[in-house]
């Protein structure tokens, strides 16, 4: 290849310069960073297996350790064939008769959750760790066996309806929990690390050193962002239904809007983490350190209402908290927009607060 | 050359640069001609990098002027970004994209030059064009940085220490693109440690020191005006501490004499008349010699005899 051709002379480029050929879609520097981000992540084995591997594990585990099981059998113990006649009436309970010493032994280890030995003057002295549920279950089971077998009779007819509906199971909870989880994970880590990391390896630096348009930058990530939030959300939601049948009653839209914020506000955090740490390790600090906290006090695994109601206002305020608040709200209860209004608020807040203080402080070196 | 392109390519006054206490770049002056391959020498931490990132926009001076392409940076920065190439010092390209993608995301910033193809081509990659960047040796990486950098077909080409750390047998090859490169109009604006780089590639270099300039000129000047063409550099090995340095001066078409543990660097104008000179003088002081080397002075020289120190002393 001869030089003239490969290098047209700084005139015959300064007259082209002034007149730019247009350029296709896929040439245009947005569409270039989104497919580049999309396919850095699509290499990266590890991020996939996180994003989407990992809520699949998660769920099916939990899902099936937490099961709702039919009523359990309780397992007691008496001394006297007396009390073991009367107590074996109730179908609840699982009674074996051991001597006194073996007994002990067998409360003392949780093999039994209770033990009814005879006390003064015919009474009956129940045994049992009252911090236990099953323990006080045992004890009123036990009981009522033992008065209805001396001869009481209820003053008032009962029976029951069960009751074992998907909406109120522990994996209805779950799913939710897991998909803000999961929500905030691969907003903050994807937009984290690898900013941390391009700035690590000065690419940051040569992307400005491009007359790259800086706002396309930070577009691509919201781009490829949405694109894998598709993938993301559709998995685990997906999952939760085909196996688990957890019902999604509220509109899509308005869930598909929720996991869009969420996700817009949870990528703002990452920004802003990562918009001076120079090192991976600097920034997983961080990273963990913010979310560390909302993982165990926003309710992904057990209700944020166990926390006592001093903090309630501090534990409402955090946006993992109102990410799942909303997404429970839309999936268990149907709730619409204007019901999640608030939750969306404070989303919405976080987002602001944290994508405009992300510019003031980022650094592309 | 065009007349339309003004005769200073890039104009630097008065520069000025600290961080925190330290002064990476104190009151630098700098001319480029359009159309030269400049190149600007000194040791790591002289102020090198400083002084490019400044002109490539990247860092703002403390004082001075900088004046590219007749633009300047506070009012037509946009038009600028398009018109330079620029190749930074240890950048990691991502390692997850193929050659091909990586030049078509650059080649998407800029509003012409060749296309991501045609950029490959021109720096020789085209059998990894659909490898990992990953998978590249470091000369081919550095090969794929230069493609970047001239994928937006650069008036103005910044290349900052473009062969470190690369074998012989790569840097030969990027000086041989280089070269190709200087042929169209393009000025280039290189720093480098490495003296034969400049030698081979300049038309003019200027070397800094501590932020300074303190020599300017082409590389067969510079050697010219500060040291003799040759040097003769010898080992008198134990008995080095005997040498009567004094004596050495005093043989004729010697112009200076260096002498760092136990060993001696001559600058030698007549060569066949000052070496046997100089073994007649060790026999007469009985000092045995236990190496002899010459070589044509290089700017390695030149940088020693203004500063008593080498270039790769860090």
């Amino acid at each position: 290849m001869s030089e003239t051709t490969a290098f047209p002379d700084v005139q015959a480029r300064a007259a082209e310069r002034k007149t730019p050929r247009g350029r296709t879609f896929s040439e245009h520097p947005l569409v270039q960073l989104t497919i580049v981000r999309f396919l850095e992540t699509l290499r990266e084995p590890e991020a996939l297996f996180w994003i989407f591997a990992f809520p699949i594990l998660l769920a099916g585990g939990l899902g099936i350790a937490f099961r709702n099981r039919p009523a359990e059998v309780l397992k007691i113990a008496t001394v006297t064939p007396a009390l073991t006649e009367s107590l074996q009436r109730e179908k609840l309970l699982s009674v074996q008769q051991l001597s006194r010493p073996s007994a002990e032994e067998a409360l003392r280890t949780g093999k039994i959750a209770l033990l009814a030995v005879p006390g003064a003057n015919g009474a009956i002295v129940y045994r049992y760790d009252d911090t236990n549920p099953e323990g006080r279950t045992a004890r009123m089971l036990a009981d009522r066996a033992v008065q209805q077998a001396a001869g009481r009779v209820d003053p008032v007819l009962s029976s029951d309806v069960l009751m074992r509906e998907p909406g109120s199971r522990y994996i209805d909870f779950l799913i939710p929990g897991l998909l803000g989880m999961n929500l905030m994970g691969s907003a903050i880590w994807g937009m984290g690390f690898t900013v941390v990391d391009m700035r690590r390896k000065k690419l940051l630096k040569r992307l400005v050193a491009t007359p790259m348009p800086k706002q396309y930058f930070l577009l691509s990530y919201v781009f490829s962002r949405i694109l894998m939030l598709v993938a993301e959300v559709g998995i685990v939601l997906g999952f939760g239904a085909w196996i688990f049948h957890v019902p999604v009653r509220g509109s899509l839209l308005s869930l598909a809007l929720v996991c869009l914020l969420g996700s817009l506000t949870f990528s703002a955090m990452g920004l802003l983490l990562a918009s001076r740490a120079k090192t991976i390790e600097a920034a997983s600090g961080l990273m963990n350190a913010v979310m560390l906290p909302m993982w165990i006090a926003s309710g992904v695994f057990f209700s944020a209402q166990r926390f006592p109601d001093v903090v309630q206002p501090i534990i409402k305020a955090l946006p993992l908290t109102a990410a799942i608040d909303a997404l429970r709200a839309n999936m268990l209860q149907g709730a619409g927009l204007v019901q999640l209004s608030p939750q969306m608020g404070v989303l919405g807040a976080w987002l602001i607060f944290c994508f405009i203080l992300a510019l003031k402080l980022f650094r592309w070196r | 050359m065009s007349a339309a392109i003004s005769p200073a390519a890039l104009r630097v006054t008065g520069l000025q640069k600290a961080y925190q206490d330290v002064v990476a770049v104190n009151g630098l002056d700098l001319e480029v001609r359009a159309g030269e391959c400049f190149g600007l020498l000194g040791p790591n931490g002289a102020g090198k990098t400083t002084t490019v990132e400044i002109c490539e926009g990247l860092t703002a001076p403390d004082s001075g002027e900088v004046e590219l392409l007749g633009l300047h940076w506070n009012t037509d920065a946009d038009q600028l970004r398009q018109r330079l190439g620029i190749q930074l010092q240890d950048t990691q390209l991502s390692e997850k994209l193929t050659v091909f993608e990586t030049l078509r995301l650059f080649r998407s910033f800029f509003s012409q030059g060749p296309g991501a193809a045609e950029a490959i081509a021109l720096v020789q990659l085209e059998e990894k064009k659909n490898s990992r960047v990953g998978n590249l040796s470091g000369g081919q990486k550095q090969r794929l940085a230069l493609a970047c950098a001239l994928v937006g077909d650069p008036d103005f080409l910044f290349l900052d220490e473009p062969t470190t750390g690369l074998d012989p047998q790569a840097r030969r090859q990027l000086w041989d693109l280089i070269e190709q490169f200087k042929s169209s109009g393009r000025t280039i604006l290189l720093t480098t440690h490495y003296m034969d780089e400049a030698e081979r590639l300049c038309e003019r270099v200027a070397i800094m020191d501590n932020g300074k300039q303190i020599a300017l000129g082409s590389p067969r000047e510079l050697i010219a005006s500060t040291c003799a063409e040759h040097m003769v550099a010898f080992s008198a090995g134990a008995k080095a501490h005997a040498l009567d340095i004094a004596a050495l001066r005093r043989i004729q078409g010697v112009r200076g004499v260096r002498s760092e543990n136990g060993t001696v660097e001559m600058q030698v104008t007549e060569l066949h008349l000052a070496v046997p000179a100089l073994l007649a003088e060790l026999t007469r002081q009985n000092i045995p010699l236990t190496e002899l080397s010459t070589h044509s002075a290089t700017l390695e020289d030149v940088f020693v005899s203004l500063t008593g120190r080498h270039l790769r002393d860090e």
